[in-house]
């Protein structure tokens, strides 16, 4: 897979974005390479417990796709959609907590990683790792809006793997013929796990499925952060206007394995390396701030200092928290009942057994 | 009042639900319309409209996730499943995103999934299933299966205002055979609560929707024929199973006899055997027998879907066994 040619982002032709927004784009980019990288600090010292999911190279995926989303917008993330979460409002101290498996974490100890949600305040929904699921979902969601005219829209990340799903299929399909405002991002990264999108899909083009589906689809290079927030912001706005469901192609690259564990032997030599030389998404988009925006060189640096800051507080508060209490794994099974009881060996004997509650003269027992 | 079917015990539960609440809506292959395979949903469409009253695509997978993310959004989601054979289609999703999505990310998720179930009715291996025993072992789901007209109704409409999924397991041999004169007014039945079919002392027969009125015939049998006092227990619910009232007639008896449709390898039968070893054990006067499917796909022919399926014969035999050691 070779690295796309490296231009520079191109500024949105007619574009709404103050100077104030495109520096924000840079923040939420940075700040989530930054604490992706603070987070395998984390791992090595084994205070994250479970595996650890990295974005490199992708953030401009997550974070100009999640960016042309409203605070009412529903968005669905999936695993390599920590930009997206942060731009949600998903803060650094509940991915830290979420990932050392704090007690008083998003979901309490009970999912990994970037698994968990909020759709009272920040409307994200946490994913689960069956792939193409939350594309059905988020048909759904994304109905109850046009059953209730409601003017928003859902947004759901799959990656070019989750394609190939059932999931996926009866998702999009449902979407489409309902025509519900649902905005399907596939970020097609070039490898599900080890397996390239070569083997994946005969098709060489993702986007070319929306054709099948009877939507409008659209293709952008997910490395440009800005036509990346401009592909999505079109369909968003279709969607807003009740025009139905539609299919984004990002393209970008998976610099790191699946997960931390992955030592991405199955990877052609030179590829990972070509790719971080010529086509890093905060380094394209640096040069798009400091020369045509007119940025200076010491703005971005103090935008990188106050994420430092912000990561090592929240790294100090995530230590501290507190691990869940074990009981709590009993609670909030059903709304009703409220609470399982544990098994009998913890609780104490209480079977028939042991209260012989017949008769000893019974003989079943030695009274 | 007038004697309603089984059938339309649940349409007119559909109908008050929807009227009574506007995020009730539903979803499914061939509802609206045509009002669904057996007519369920019949002027259901007309009454509601087609956006509440959805045809979907071919899609369990598709409308059982879409049902999902509904109701996350404070909707009230029916799907109806066409036979309930093809819940199987839905298998990942309900029990990897539905039945967690309460425990895991605090997201709500009532939500009612219906439709024809059971055999005796000649319609093979892929028109007559009980798949209930498949999610028994999925903790965040709950599954009822009524056997009459007035439980269909009121468990209806309990499913409908739980706050999380419900199974609801409805026998299509029982659709337009059995009715009854409902209960007036707003009629509700708890899930989780089983009921006493009928009054007895010498034997309990465990059991729930079709084989309940089999076992009803057994026990009339057994009365008349040995003399027994047959006592029958219709579950009603199966998650949560009521613990309390087998224990009940458990004490009451000494001598349990479960049947159920489904096959009985790993069957429901196998679990209230485990609960009653687990809280009773030394009330129990004899071994618990099981009657149930034989462990083969249902076939079609009569013949062959006669001797699979338990039959009021089988439960005698089997009861008088109990009832004699």
């Amino acid at each position: 897979m070779a690295a796309s040619s490296a231009t520079a982002p191109s500024r949105a032709d007619s574009t709404d974005l103050t100077r104030d927004q495109l520096l924000e784009l840079y923040y939420w980019m940075r700040l989530t390479r930054s604490l992706e990288e603070r987070l395998v600090n984390l791992y090595r010292q084994t205070k994250v417990v479970g595996g650890l999911f990295r974005s490199l190279g992708q953030e401009a995926c997550a974070v100009g796709s999640a960016y042309a989303l409203r605070r009412e917008d529903v968005l669905s993330p999936l695993i390599r959609n920590l930009g997206s979460m942060l731009v949600k409002g998903a803060t650094p101290l509940e991915v830290l907590r979420q990932y050392m498996a704090k007690g008083d974490s998003p979901t309490r100890g009970r999912e990994l990683n970037i698994h968990f949600g909020d759709v009272e305040e920040r409307n994200f929904i946490g994913q689960i790792s069956h792939l193409g699921d939350m594309v059905p979902v988020m048909a759904g969601v994304t109905l109850s809006f046009k059953l209730r005219r409601e003017p928003r829209v859902g947004l759901v990340y799959v990656g070019d793997g989750a394609t190939s799903t059932g999931a996926f299929h009866e998702g999009i399909n449902l979407a489409a013929v309902q025509r519900c405002p649902l905005v399907v991002i596939v970020e097609n990264n070039g490898y599900a796990y080890s397996t390239p999108t070569s083997l994946q899909c005969a098709a060489s083009r993702l986007v070319d499925k929306a054709a099948g589906y009877g939507i409008a689809g659209a293709r952008a290079d997910g490395n440009d952060v800005l036509a990346t927030y401009r592909v999505t912001r079109e369909a968003v706005d279709r969607a807003r206007r009740g025009e139905g469901a539609s299919l984004v192609e990002l393209t970008t690259y998976r610099r790191k394995g699946h997960a931390e564990h992955d030592n991405q032997s199955y990877v052609p030599a030179g590829e990972i390396e070509r790719w971080t030389a010529e086509d890093d998404p905060l380094d394209r988009y640096a040069k798009v701030l400091t020369g045509q925006e007119g940025v200076t060189a010491a703005e971005l640096e103090a935008l990188d200092t106050r994420i430092t800051g912000e990561i090592d507080r929240a790294t100090d508060e995530a230590d501290a928290s507190p691990p869940p209490e074990p009981r709590d794994c009993l609670v909030g099974i059903y709304a009703d009942p409220p609470e399982a009881p544990a098994l009998w060996y913890r609780d104490g004997i209480r079977t028939a057994v042991d209260r012989h509650e017949r008769p000893a003269g019974w003989g079943t027992h030695d009274g | 009042m007038a004697e309603v079917t089984y059938l339309e015990a649940i349409r007119q539960a559909l109908f008050e639900e929807m009227e009574r609440d506007p995020n009730v809506f539903c979803m499914g292959e061939d509802i609206g319309a045509y009002g669904g395979a057996f007519k369920v949903t019949e002027g259901l469409q007309a009454r509601f409209g087609a956006e509440r009253v959805l045809d979907t695509p071919i899609s369990e997978t598709g409308f059982v996730g879409a049902a999902a993310g509904a109701a996350h959004m404070g909707m009230r989601p029916v799907c109806e499943m066409q036979f309930i054979d093809f819940i199987s289609c839905a298998y990942s999703i309900l029990t990897n995103y539905v039945a967690t999505a309460r425990y895991r990310a605090f997201l709500p998720c009532p939500m009612v999934v219906r439709g024809p179930s059971g055999g005796y009715v000649r319609g093979g291996p892929f028109h007559s299933q009980n798949p209930e025993a498949a999610f028994l072992h999925t903790p965040g789901l709950k599954i009822v299966y009524p056997a009459t007209a007035s439980d269909a109704k009121g468990l209806l409409k309990a499913a409908i205002r739980d706050d999380d999924c419900v199974l609801f397991f409805e026998h299509k041999y029982l659709y337009r055979r059995i009715k009854e004169e409902l209960p007036q007014g707003d009629h509700v039945v708890p899930i989780g609560k089983a009921r006493i079919a009928r009054e007895g002392k010498d034997l309990s027969i465990i059991t729930y929707a079709a084989t309940m009125w089999k076992a009803l015939e057994a026990a009339e049998q057994l009365e008349r024929e040995d003399g027994l006092s047959v006592e029958v227990l219709d579950l009603r619910s199966i998650s949560p199973m009521d613990d309390e009232a087998i224990v009940a007639t458990v004490k009451k008896t000494s001598r349990v006899l479960i049947v159920h449709e489904d096959t009985v390898t790993g069957g429901i039968a196998g679990e209230i055997t485990a609960r009653i070893n687990d809280l009773a054990f030394e009330w129990l006067d004899a071994p618990i027998k099981r009657v149930a499917a034989h462990d083969v796909p249902l076939p079609y022919a009569p013949q062959l879907e006669d001797f699979v399926l338990p039959q009021t014969g089988d439960i005698v035999r089997a009861g008088r066994w109990v009832a004699k050691y």
